[in-house]
């Protein structure tokens, strides 16, 4: 196969996204303290962290770099790898674990060879698991791509899986 | 622009009596018999479809013309999460339940044209079959005390007029114009109010110690944090009635001289960060928040911190760690928030709760307030009533009520005619609570008592089909990845624990084992430097204690008696029931199910996993599993 690299293009992505971080960083230059918030608009810009961009937080707001690590590495909703194309949430907290979330979970890691924190090859799905999202009585929940699936079973799962290629 | 900055300065507020009289206004222009749709707008009802109920609702309302008679308004959480979307009816409040975008023609051609009721959406009483027409009515709500959580389902929490209305903000002129600091710390004390975020602490003494502290800066902190994994009752009423947190965080800083406020709330909880932000920006607007409150004098701003949803970030020391941009790691506990916290500074953390309860006691006096509950219990608490149970949702009872009170008749019993086993309280810290106590009033003291707690208002219900071994399991596995590490006892104790717990559940548990739990909680209870570490144990200690013959179960028969943890199960196929639909076969990873159609199938004991997937999908009940 023939690649051609269209240069312009290319350079525009490269800038576009420069100026994304640029911009969400130095919204924050004079509330350094809040870098949870700022890492988590980062991350649902990009749907991780990227390394790169948490160089340039250290850098750019004059935090040292081993404090921007351990504070995404210390919260499991920050994710230092890409994600895949559909992001499958199963929520293990305890009034969803009652009535069956780990077997959702088991599900999942079955039909699709991924354990909680891994993605498809394919780059289809990740999946992870959370505790608790705050609609407990609608138990079991599966949240994909951010839609809330409730009262999950077997089958609602496959359904619901299916429609997200 | 100037008509914009024209108006901004119209709406502000300069003086107690000035609120008063907008208040009048308010109420003045509102017809209380025109109708109201509400639709509940909580984020249950949201994940059940109550946007899509909204939008169908403003476009019929449009396409007929019938903005003049009626009001749409999306509202928070009703407490039913379970029946919704939700839409009540206003002014009579007819209650309709599970509601579609399809039902909405229908609403408004019988009920809101034609006045009539559609039979269809109510909500059917399952225990007397006996349909409900009006919100008041439904048992679940019946027999509760709503007095904080009442508004909820009332107010449009994106609109300040609403609350205002309500009678919102009028303990806040009352603090500003004639109690001294003291004084409301004293009505406070008085009222008998503990903090509703897990350990029950006098809220008044907590007060006491911040005004007395010393120092020129002082912070007012709100723990929106809720790491207890199946409560979601301090999001609910962020979201549906922000508001009332707000006046009771000013009428705190008021009496404690603190002039910046924090709300530390979980990302995971995006439409409660939201309603809070736009309740901050409209106080502000009205001169509720800022400079000058109300023309007193006073200053105080609150901003929102969003957190990263690690559940030792709850825990006071952590939380303040977190606020300043660092990791949350707890700190030792001689050291006092109250006098040193925030950078250093004497902070006053409540939990949301708590601070919602405070415009009540205020209002109505501590007097008032006191009445309500036990003795050592002041006033009502908010539970999240969830688990197997059939009337599953948020529930504010008085401290006092029994447990079997809260689960069979608000909560309606066991669903599916099975048996109830526990309920587990107080969220990891807690313990499970088997039958025999049922009849226990539920307050601080008396939940302690059993091994369990009060904790933030987590109620998680278990029929017979919970195994009471992987409950212990399970929260041990939830406090090995939330404890920080930073102290021995705690991160080895717990991995000790899961380690040994696992083993149980997969049939390798040893008599000894039950011996090593206790004495590794002991010194997880007297070593460890935060709470996590120290009640990480009691799940344990309660299961055990409780429900020591599932455990002897698990480790002599190797026989899970709830056909729960998969070492320990056998799955077989009831020929009576099968119907031979193939299903389990389709779905069995290792090809153990075998059989034709229509026929009854079999399952090759030396190619089953154990996972269960057969028994998931079968229609008929027919996978037994033992
Ligand atoms: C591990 C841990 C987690 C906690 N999580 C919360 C929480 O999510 N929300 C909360 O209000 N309090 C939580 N607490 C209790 C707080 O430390 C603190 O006692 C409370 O917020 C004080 O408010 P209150 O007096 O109004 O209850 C937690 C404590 C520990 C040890
Ligand atoms: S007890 Fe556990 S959570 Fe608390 S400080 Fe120690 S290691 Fe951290
Ligand atoms: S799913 Fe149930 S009914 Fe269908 S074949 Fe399997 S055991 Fe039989
Ligand atoms: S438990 Fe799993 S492996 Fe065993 S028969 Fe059922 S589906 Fe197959
Ligand atoms: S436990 Fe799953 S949503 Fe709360
Ligand atoms: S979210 Fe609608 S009733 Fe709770």
């Amino acid at each position: 196969m023939e690649v051609t690299l269209d240069f312009s293009k290319v350079k525009a992505i490269v800038e576009d996204y420069t100026e994304k971080v640029d911009s969400l960083i130095d919204s924050y230059a004079d509330k350094k303290e809040q870098i949870i918030s700022l890492l988590q608009d980062i991350q649902a810009e990009f749907n991780y962290l990227p390394q790169d961009v948490l160089v340039k937080i250290s850098q750019k707001l004059d935090i040292p770099l081993s404090q921007v690590f351990s504070v995404a590495t210390f919260f499991r909703a920050f994710s230092l790898k890409p994600r895949g194309r559909h992001l499958v949430t199963v929520c293990l907290g305890t009034a969803c674990h009652v009535k069956g979330g780990q077997r959702l979970v088991d599900k999942v890691s079955r039909d699709y060879g991924i354990k909680p924190g891994e993605t498809t090859e394919d780059m289809r799905f990740t999946l992870e698991t959370v505790n608790c999202l705050g609609c407990c009585a609608l138990g079991p929940v599966v949240v994909v791509d951010g839609k809330y699936q409730s009262k999950v079973t077997s089958d609602k799962l496959n359904r619901v899986l299916k429609q997200y290629k | 622009m100037v008509e914009q900055v024209r108006k901004l300065l119209e709406k502000k507020v300069e003086s107690p009596e000035g609120l008063e009289s907008l208040r009048q206004s308010i109420v003045a222009k509102r017809d209380p018999q025109r109708t109201c749709i509400s639709v509940c707008g909580g984020t249950a009802c949201r994940a059940s479809g109550a946007e899509a109920v909204v939008d169908a609702f403003l476009d019929e309302i449009e396409r007929r013309e019938l903005q003049v008679q009626v009001s749409l308004k999306e509202t928070g959480c009703h407490g039913f999460c379970e029946r919704g979307p939700l839409v009540v009816i206003e002014p009579k409040k007819i209650f309709y339940q599970q509601v579609k975008p399809e039902d909405v023609e229908e609403i408004i051609d019988e009920t809101i044209v034609a006045g009539k009721i559609v039979e269809r959406l109510l909500y059917t009483d399952p225990t007397t079959s006996e349909t409900i027409t009006y919100e008041p009515d439904v048992p679940f709500y019946k027999k509760q005390t709503r007095n904080i959580f009442g508004a909820n389902g009332t107010i449009d929490p994106t609109n300040i007029e609403d609350y205002i209305a309500s009678g919102g903000y009028s303990a806040l002129t009352k603090v500003l114009t004639g109690m001294k600091p003291q004084q409301i710390v004293d009505e406070v004390k008085k009222s008998g109010l503990r903090g509703r975020g897990g350990g029950g602490f006098p809220t008044g003494r907590k007060w006491q110690s911040c005004l007395e502290a010393k120092g020129k800066v002082k912070y007012v902190i709100c723990n929106a944090d809720e790491g207890d994994p199946g409560a979601y009752q301090d999001r609910s009423l962020l979201e549906g009635n922000p508001h009332s947190i707000l006046e009771g965080m000013i009428i705190g800083a008021r009496a404690i001289g603190s002039h910046q406020g924090y709300i530390y709330v979980r990302n995971e909880y995006p439409l409660a960060v939201r309603h809070a932000r736009i309740a901050i920006e409209q106080a502000m607007d009205y001169g509720l928040l800022g400079k000058n409150i109300l023309g007193s004098g006073f200053d105080f701003n609150i901003t929102i911190n969003k957190g990263g949803g690690a559940f030792v970030c709850g825990e006071s020391s952590a939380l303040m760690a977190s606020l300043e941009g660092k990791v949350g790691e707890p700190k030792a506990k001689y050291v006092h928030m109250a006098e040193k916290g925030l950078w250093e500074h004497p902070s006053l953390l409540n939990n949301v709760k708590t601070w919602a309860n405070v415009p009540l006691i205020i209002n109505k006096g501590a007097d008032w307030y006191a009445k309500i509950g036990t003795a050592g219990s002041k006033g009502t608490m908010i539970f999240s009533l969830v688990g197997n149970i059939v009337n599953t949702g948020l529930v504010e009872v008085p401290m006092g009520i029994t447990l079997r009170q809260m689960i069979f008749d608000i909560g309606g019993g066991i669903p599916d005619g099975k048996k109830f086993k526990a309920v587990q309280t107080g969220g990891p810290s807690g313990g499970c609570i088997p039958e025999k106590f049922l009849d226990t009033p539920v307050d601080f003291d008396e939940l302690t008592k059993l091994g369990s707690m009060m904790g933030s208002g987590g109620m998680i219900v278990m029929d017979e089909d919970t195994c009471m071994v992987d409950v212990a399991r399970y929260f041990i596995e939830f406090l090995k990845g939330e404890s920080c590490g930073k102290c021995t006892p705690c991160r080895e104790g717990i991995n000790r624990m899961s380690e040994i717990l696992s083993n149980i559940t997969q049939g390798k548990g040893k008599p000894e084992d039950l011996d090593t739990l206790e004495d590794l909680s002991e010194v997880l209870s007297a070593g460890a430097l935060c709470a996590l570490g120290q009640t990480a144990a009691n799940p344990v200690l309660s299961t055990i204690r409780y429900f020591k013959d599932e455990y002897l179960a698990h480790i002599t028969d190797k026989k899970c008696p709830a056909g729960v943890c998969r070492e320990l199960i056998r799955l077989s196929i009831d020929p009576e029931k099968c119907e031979g639909c193939l299903r389990c076969l389709r779905e069995c990873p290792t090809g153990a199910v075998t059989g034709e159609k229509k026929q009854a199938h079999t399952i090759n004991q030396d190619m089953c996993i154990h996972c269960g997937a057969c028994y998931d999908v079968c229609k008929f009940n027919a996978v037994i599993k033992r």
